[in-house]
């Protein structure tokens, strides 16, 4: 691996959420919280519309940097907070931007810190992946 | 109700045995646009040292998700699933999971705070494979909100 310095943008990607993305996380996840595919019950619980996983988000998030890392046994920590909903239109979805940064290296390991955005609003909070470098 | 702060301390039984399926590691890969092959391709995998296509970093969720469903399924809980937002999650690996693992959770309740009408559910569950080895530790911070009666 090249030797890393903070700032460094080491991968990125954008994905595009649909209403299927959301049915398809939940049957493989097996999370059926209901706010997630139904719009009746969404509005009655006070959501503004059908939201994203979390979980989604938080798991298509780290993923963006697997191809660069070449393993994904190298991540050591992954945590995030839930700072905002991700609501998925069921017509035009929702369109989700990753960058991939280095916040902080040492000799054996660095901490990336993930930028991901739905509609220029910042939706994962100090979300920082710890990997092994070597 | 609202969440039931007698929840904190109690302890849960493990999980029964979760034998993780190539297919499974695979329609969860699809689901989190996980493109890179070790999670799809066992010779990709096998090239990596692993003996299978190794699960994505956030796959433990499918194994701590058993875990929640059992705090949900406690009568007492005071806790209503429409009403959960999930706040906050963590993992720290000891090792990735890799299809033919056998993995058990384990899980705790740490603490319950109360804000506004919401409870902040802060819940933990130890992952570990069939010789009883620690893979990795999911931790959750849960906003439940109080059902209507």
């Amino acid at each position: 691996m090249t030797v890393l310095a903070v700032g460094d943008i080491v991968a990125e990607r954008t994905i595009h959420l649909t209403r299927e993305s959301l049915v398809r996380y939940a049957g493989a996840a097996g999370d059926f919280n209901p706010i997630h595919y139904r719009d009746d019950i969404a509005a009655a619980v006070g959501l503004p519309g059908v939201l994203a996983h979390g979980m989604l988000t938080m798991g298509l998030a780290v993923q963006t940097i697997v191809p660069w890392l070449g393993d994904a046994g190298r991540i050591l920590d992954y945590g995030v907070r839930f700072p905002r909903p991700v609501v998925v239109d069921p017509e035009t979805g929702a369109e989700l931007t990753v960058i991939a940064k280095v916040g902080a290296v040492d000799d054996e390991t660095a901490r990336i810190d993930l930028t991901v955005t739905h509609a220029d609003t910042t939706v994962l909070g100090k979300a920082q992946v710890r990997v092994r470098l070597a | 109700m609202p969440v039931n702060p007698e929840l904190v301390g109690r302890e849960f039984p493990p999980t029964a045995s979760y034998l993780v399926g190539r297919e499974k590691v695979r329609e969860f890969a699809r689901a989190v646009f996980a493109d890179d092959p070790q999670h799809t391709d066992p010779a990709a995998a096998q090239a990596l040292g692993y003996a299978d296509v190794v699960a994505p970093p956030t796959f433990a969720i499918v194994v701590q998700e058993l875990t929640l469903q059992q705090l949900l399924a406690e009568p007492d809980s005071g806790i209503v699933l429409s009403r959960v937002l999930h706040a906050e999650q963590r993992f720290a690996y000891a090792r990735p999971i890799v299809a033919g693992d056998e993995l058990t959770g384990r899980l705790s309740v740490s603490g319950i705070r109360t804000i506004g009408g919401n409870a902040m559910v802060t819940s933990q569950t130890a992952i570990t494979d069939a010789s009883g080895a620690h893979v990795v530790t999911a931790t959750s911070i849960l906003v439940v909100g109080e059902a209507d009666a």
